[in-house]
This record gives C-alpha cells, sequence and structure tokens, in this order.
C-alpha cells in the first residue's frame, strides 16, 4: 500500500464515517480510496477551509472525522483549524496535512509541523505505509480521549511511497450524540476565554502522555552517536547509520520532554535529523539539551540517505568515484509540458501574442509560464490571479486594459470568485480568463462543484461559472471554445479594450478525458515552409525533421491549433484532401 | 545475472508510458518472494510528459524508499535520454536495461536543446548493457501501451524469482481484460533477451 492508501484503510478501521477534503499533491489519493469503502461519506469540498468545516460539523454529530488536504491548504484551513483547537471535538477529528518537501509539485516547501504548534494540538508523524495505518488509529483515539483535533502529518515520500501493511478490521463504533454546549462550541469572548484555559490544560496531559507513548521509541545501539528523528528521515537514519542510537519520536507535538533527557543521558553526542526548518531542533535546545542539527544537516529540499551519510562523513555509495561515471555530455533536461491536444496551450499562445501582463494561478496551466509560450508573469496561490490582477491595475494605472488573470475552473470555484468580486465592487477593469476544462486536472482529474458529479459518483448539481461571474456583477461574460484561436484573440481584445471588468470562458475538457480521438493532423512537406511557427505552441506531437515541420501521429490529438497558426496551410487533418 | 539479498531498481521513463503499472507488478513479484518492499513515485505536475522515476526496493530489511545513487543493481529506461539522465545511479557493472526508443523533450523539440546523436555509444561503459526493442515487440503483442510489460519480461530474466512467480504476479496485479495481451507482451520480452544470457 501507499502511505495514503495505507491512512485510508487505517481511518476506516478507525470507524471513519464522514471525510472530506480538497485534491491536493500528495493527499489527493487518500479521499479517492476511503471514498471505496463501505460505511463512510467522502466528499470533495470547493476548498480546505470548507472541507475543514464539514468535518467539524460532522464530528459535532460524534461521527469520527477524517479531513486531508496538501500543506499549502493547511494555510487555507487555518481559521476554522485554530479555533477548533479551543472548541475541541466530539467524534474524533483527525486532519491529514501532507507536505512536499522538494517541492516535487508545490509552490513552496513550508514545514506544517508548526501548525500544530501553533494550534497546539497534538501531531503524529508516520515513517512508512504501516505506520500510516497505525497511526490513524492511534490519532483518533487521542482526538476524543483527549477532546482535541489531532494533526496527521505526512511527506511526499510517505504519502507516494509504498511497503507492506497488515491491516485490521473495522471498529464500529456509537456515536456520541450532538448535544447543545454553547459554552464548549460558541466562541465568544468570555467562552472562549474559558476554552483557552482548558487548551492550557490539555496540553499538559499530552504531555504526560506523550512520555509514555510507545510511538516514541528509544533505540539504543552503539551510544557515541545518539539521533533524534522522525518521520521519513528515521528511515534515511537507520539506513545511513545503522549502529547509531535513535529516539524516534511518532509524537512530535508536544514533545517527551523526559524522554530527551533520558536519551540525551544515554548517548555521547545528540543529534537531530530533520527535513525542513529545525523545528525538533530549537525545541529540544529549549529545554538546555546540547543538540547538533542544522549545521550539518540541510535545511532546504528532501534528505536522502545520501544527505545524512554526507553529513556524518559516511560512505554509503557503491562506488568508488561518482564523477567518473559522470555522462560525457549534458544531457537535455525533460521538464513536464502540457499534453497534446491540451486546451490551455491556445489560451496561451493568444495572451503571448497580445504582449500583454498575465497573472497565473494554480494548475496544470502554471505550465503556461515555460517556454515556447512563456506567457504567465505571476503564481502565487490558489486563487491568486484574480486579486493581484486588481493590485496590478490600481498600482499602475497605465497598466490598465494590460493585465490578464488565468484561472481554472476549480481553482476559480476555491478561491477565486472572491477576488472577482472585489474587481467588480472595487472597480477594477481587468480580464479574467477562466479556463474551463471540467475538472481538476493536474491531481489527476477529481470533481468539482461544476463537474456534474460527487466523489461518491453521483450525479450533481454543475455550477454555472458564467452565471456565477453574472451575479456577481460582471456584465461582460462570454465563453469561447478553447481550440479557436480567432475566437480567443477577438474576445480578449474586445474585453482587453473594454473599461470594466469582464469574464472569457475558454470551454474545453482535458484531453485526457476525451472519450474519442479526433482525426489527427499531418505536415504537407512539400508545402511546409519551416518557418517554425506551429512550433510556438509547444506540442510535444510537433517537431522538425530534415528542415520540414513533422506531426507525431500517435501522440496527436487532433486539436487542429497547429492547423490555425500554419500560415501556409501546409497542415491538414487526416482523410482530408488538397483544396 | 542479479541473484542476491537486496535487490534496488529504478524504473525511469517519460510520464504516460505506463512506469506505474510495471512498478506495481515488480512490487508483487519481490512480496511472493518473501522479501520486504520499497517504492517511491512522484505524482502531479511531473507526471505531465516530464522525466519520471520510480524507486523501487527488494530487500530482507529496507528502510529508506529511494534508491541511494551509484547502487542500484538495476535501471529499466523506457527511453533512451532517460536511460542516459539516470544510469549513474547503477553501481559498477548493474543491469542498464533500455527501451529502444526516443522521445524528444520540448527543449530539443524548439530547438534550444540537442537530443545527443550517440546516444547509443553513451549509454556503453561501466554496466551491463541490454537494449531492447520494445515498441515492435509490444505492437507484435498487439497494443504498443504494453511496451512495460515487454520490459519487465525482459527483466524477469535477470533477476530472482522462477517465470512462475512472475507469472503469478501478473495475474494478481493486471486488470483480468487486459491479462492476456499483457502476458504476451511479457513472454515476447523474456525470449528477446535470451541472446544476452
Amino acid at each position: 500500500m501507499t502511505g495514503n492508501e495505507a491512512i485510508a484503510r487505517g481511518a476506516w478501521e478507525a470507524g471513519v464515517r464522514v471525510a472530506a477534503g480538497y485534491p491536493g499533491t500528495p493527499s489527493t489519493e487518500i479521499l479517492e480510496n476511503l471514498a471505496k469503502y463501505p460505511g463512510v461519506y467522502a466528499q470533495w469540498s470547493p476548498n480546505e477551509k470548507v472541507a475543514l468545516e464539514v468535518g467539524i460539523g460532522a464530528s459535532l454529530t460524534g461521527a469520527r472525522v477524517l479531513v486531508t488536504m496538501k500543506h499549502v491548504g493547511v494555510n487555507v484551513a487555518a481559521d476554522p483549524l485554530l479555533t477548533l483547537s479551543y472548541t475541541g471535538v466530539n467524534g474524533g477529528l483527525v486532519l491529514v496535512s501532507a507536505d512536499d518537501p522538494g517541492m516535487h509539485s508545490s509552490q513552496n516547501e513550508q514545514d506544517n509541523r508548526h501548525y500544530a504548534r501553533l494550534a497546539k494540538i497534538p501531531m503524529l508523524e508516520p515513517a512508512d505505509s504501516q505506520e500510516a495505518r497505525d497511526f490513524v488509529i492511534l490519532a483518533f483515539n487521542v482526538s476524543e480521549e483527549y477532546d482535541t483535533p489531532v494533526l496527521l502529518r505526512t511527506t511526499t515520500r510517505v504519502a507516494h511511497g509504498q511497503s507492506l501493511v497488515a491491516t485490521g478490521e473495522r471498529q464500529e463504533r456509537r456515536s456520541k450524540k450532538y448535544e447543545k454546549n454553547v459554552a464548549k462550541y460558541v466562541m465568544m469572548p468570555a467562552f472562549a476565554r474559558q476554552r483557552r484555559l482548558a487548551v492550557e490544560e490539555r496540553t499538559l496531559r499530552l504531555k504526560k502522555l506523550a512520555e509514555r507513548m510507545e510511538v516514541n521509541r528509544m533505540e539504543l545501539r552503539d551510544r557515541s552517536i545518539g539521533v533524534i528523528t522522525s518521520g521519513i528521515s528515521y528511515q534515511y537514519v537507520r539506513e545511513a547509520l545503522p549502529h547509531a542510537s535513535v529516539l524516534k519520536l511518532g509524537l512530535t507535538w508536544p514533545l517527551p520532554e523526559k524522554l530527551l533527557r533520558q536519551f540525551a543521558a544515554e548517548v555521547d553526542r545528540l543529534y537531530v535529523v530533520e527535513e525542513l526548518d529545525p523545528y525538533l531542533e530549537e525545541q529540544i535546545r529549549a529545554l538546555g539539551i546540547a543538540v547538533t542539527g542544522k549545521e550539518i544537516i540541510p535545511p532546504v529540499g528532501e534528505l536522502s540517505v545520501e544527505t545524512v551519510a554526507r553529513a556524518f562523513g559516511v560512505k554509503v555509495d557503491c562506488r568508488e568515484e561518482v564523477a567518473a561515471t559522470a555522462p560525457a555530455v549534458a544531457v537535455p533536461p525533460r521538464p513536464p509540458v502540457m499534453c497534446p491536444g491540451c486546451p490551455h496551450r491556445g489560451v496561451f499562445y493568444v495572451l503571448r501574442k497580445l504582449k500583454v501582463t498575465v497573472t497565473g494561478d494554480i494548475g496544470c496551466y502554471t505550465l503556461g509560464a515555460l517556454p515556447p509560450l512563456e506567457a504567465m508573469d505571476t503564481c502565487i496561490c490558489m486563487g491568486a490571479s484574480i486579486g493581484s490582477a486588481l493590485g496590478m491595475e490600481k498600482g499602475d494605472p497605465e497598466l490598465q486594459g494590460r493585465v490578464v488573470a488565468v484561472i481554472g475552473d476549480s481553482t476559480f470555484l476555491h478561491s477565486g470568485v472572491t477576488g472577482l468580486m472585489d474587481i467588480v465592487y472595487n472597480k477594477g477593469t481587468a480580464t479574467v480568463v477562466i479556463l474551463d476544462n471540467r475538472t481538476t486536472a493536474m491531481t489527476g482529474h477529481q470533481d468539482h462543484p461544476a463537474s456534474g458529479r460527487t466523489l461518491m459518483g453521483e450525479p450533481a448539481y454543475s455550477v454555472d461559472l458564467a452565471a456565477l461571474c453574472r451575479a456577481v456583477g460582471v456584465e461582460r461574460v462570454r465563453e469561447v471554445p478553447a481550440f479557436d484561436l480567432e475566437g480567443l484573440e477577438k474576445a480578449l481584445r474586445e474585453e482587453l479594450e473594454a473599461r470594466e471588468p469582464s469574464v472569457v470562458i475558454a470551454r474545453q475538457p482535458c484531453a485526457l478525458l476525451a472519450k474519442e480521438k479526433k482525426a489527427g493532423c499531418r505536415v504537407e512537406a512539400d508545402q511546409c515552409v519551416a518557418c517554425r511557427r506551429c512550433l510556438q505552441l509547444g506540442c510535444p506531437a510537433l517537431s522538425i525533421e530534415k528542415d520540414k515541420a513533422t506531426i507525431d501521429e500517435v501522440l496527436c490529438n487532433g486539436c487542429g491549433l497547429c492547423l490555425q497558426v500554419c500560415r501556409v496551410g501546409a497542415i491538414r487533418r487526416a482523410g482530408e484532401s488538397d483544396g | 545475472m542479479v541473484k542476491e539479498d537486496k535487490v534496488d531498481m529504478l524504473l525511469v521513463g517519460v510520464g504516460g508510458q505506463g512506469t506505474i503499472l510495471a512498478s506495481k507488478v515488480l512490487a508483487e513479484v519481490g512480496r511472493l518472494l518473501g522479501y520486504e518492499v520499497k517504492l517511491s513515485e512522484i505524482h502531479g505536475m511531473a507526471q505531465r510528459g516530464g522525466s519520471v522515476v520510480t524507486h523501487l526496493r527488494w530487500g530482507k530489511e529496507v528502510f529508506s524508499p529511494m534508491v541511494v545513487p551509484g547502487c542500484a543493481s538495476a535501471v529499466v529506461a523506457f527511453e533512451k535520454l532517460e536511460a542516459l539522465r539516470w544510469k549513474n545511479c547503477l553501481r559498477p557493472g548493474g543491469l542498464l536495461l533500455v527501451n529502444n526508443w526516443i522521445i524528444p523533450p520540448l527543449p530539443v523539440l524548439t530547438g534550444q536543446a540537442r537530443y545527443p546523436e550517440n546516444i547509443d555509444e553513451l549509454l556503453h561503459g561501466d554496466c551491463r548493457l541490454v537494449v531492447i526493442e520494445g515498441e515492435e515487440l509490444a505492437r507484435q503483442a498487439g497494443n504498443q501501451r504494453t511496451v512495460n510489460m515487454v520490459l519487465l519480461g525482459a527483466l524477469s530474466v535477470f533477476l530472482p524469482g522462477e517465470k512462475e512467480v512472475w507469472e503469478q504476479a501478473l495475474r494478481v496485479r493486471v486488470p483480468a481484460k487486459f491479462l492476456e495481451l499483457n502476458q504476451r507482451a511479457f513472454a515476447l520480452g523474456r525470449d528477446a533477451v535470451a541472446r544476452y544470457l
């Protein structure tokens, strides 16, 4: 099982009845798997904040609830999270934060362990799939016993790593019915002050728990080196330093003070090996324990067996001389690209042609920033494209009519619509392009409120994006087929010209979802003048061979963009004859 | 032949080439052989036609889910440039199993970079190189998408495990609808490397 499959399995065994989340790598597969188990209701919410709020409501009714998201999603859900810490739970609530050190598929590599400390809620960090399953079950028990949400923090290598898992049966649980309790659940100042004290009292009890929890485990071997570690870093330590003594922490907030002192006393030199921030290190040092950490362990990116070995001056490489085996030539990079037939490609081709400033957003279409399209200026976080477009024209009025915000359908519903309201309310003129491909593509095609289907596979109401834009006050809303370059260019020129808010919805389902393949395109070699114009589309099916453009018929999806771009008419749809 | 108590492998290719099913079968083979098995792959943005790598480890006791560069017993490359990119991860004399297939990356298509013309020479040296006509054999099996099974068939000859174990793993991991097709591809791959032994 992957770590994500194991989390789903553990949640099911723990008797989870409700689950909610928003897709985000590396968290997505948890809910996709959990939705398949009997007796579980699972849903995608429009964003992480709503998902956690759904979780809070379900917990109040006594159901056990799993809420999942990627690390940056917790920023969105942080508002309810930090007060949920005060109210506590009824049915157990576990929040999974899947972090992405090394930024395999993320815009930052923030260390979400800080959230546990900030919210004062217990945090468990599994190191493999077995622990992922075990820790989820443990987390639910702690959540109910200590009346607190619990953070289960994974990282990419745990979430998408696979190892064998011993499973158990589902524990069917009787729910503790919802009972009105204003002093506990209405966080107005007078009640919140009382709950604030309850949080402190809970923390003291959790600290005692930390001392006796089996997931905090001392492994005494050679006493000359003692390493404190948690999560995936434990695996790297065990492999790079097989003889070292290890204190493996499964619960990383609150920390077991006595156990830390005891371990420090058992070993000669004490180290902390942790990915990203010196989270453990600083807290251990604050206890007055001398420890070495980020002096030798990199604070940036993922760790590995090699980085740990190098930090301790140990050799793990099986080769004598690595340098001697380096390839004789530079290997060309292979960055990710938009797929053949991707509906985003044409939009960026036109935006590049119009030489406008483009505020971008999070999704496959962020690839529009890369050569040869290079038609994106910013990408910050989910929904940021629209607010920043408004900010640009407010900051520099000369940019009026020169800024386009580009956002996907799922991202627009996540947190773009509030930005659009702001444009209307504060008299902006920016043009917003919604790339409507009917799915959350980047994370592997999850449904959303405008896709017409739920996570459980049931048909659902599909939000009418155009009507939604009109409802917030945008009068100029138009829909254009995403493969119609002329139509897109005309619409964008007119909307940029208009001194009022406007939305262009570029519609075309994701190429990977298309059931039928259109007839592919081919190049009439004798008519090709090798102007390389079609290559500006950045389509993986197009290349130059023997000074003529050529189309890989296996890859070609028949979108027809190249056919529209070619000035000499050398590209035709297969099956169509000359003239 | 790689026959030992620890087998570290990399499956490398281009997003969308079918490395994921292949890694599932390999994990199953390892399990059937009584190894502890760990595997690590990357999802999300990197999968969109980018360079992808799956780490797979069989061993008595496996900690990290990732192979240490320079220690891999085998690198299975679905594409030649990716073979070159990851070849360094092999330990000296390790198996480099390569699908004789070129997929130019975008910087090459747009003329910003060159695909190494002498790639076949560059793959030689310091390893045991085995080149397979994967696409051709997959077509013979009945579908070009079964190139992953062709490569697995070829790999099976060099790794521990009797043929029957591999076939059982296929039955467990491949959807029934496609099993026969994939079995054919596997057998063709297995036969194709006989001359290397």
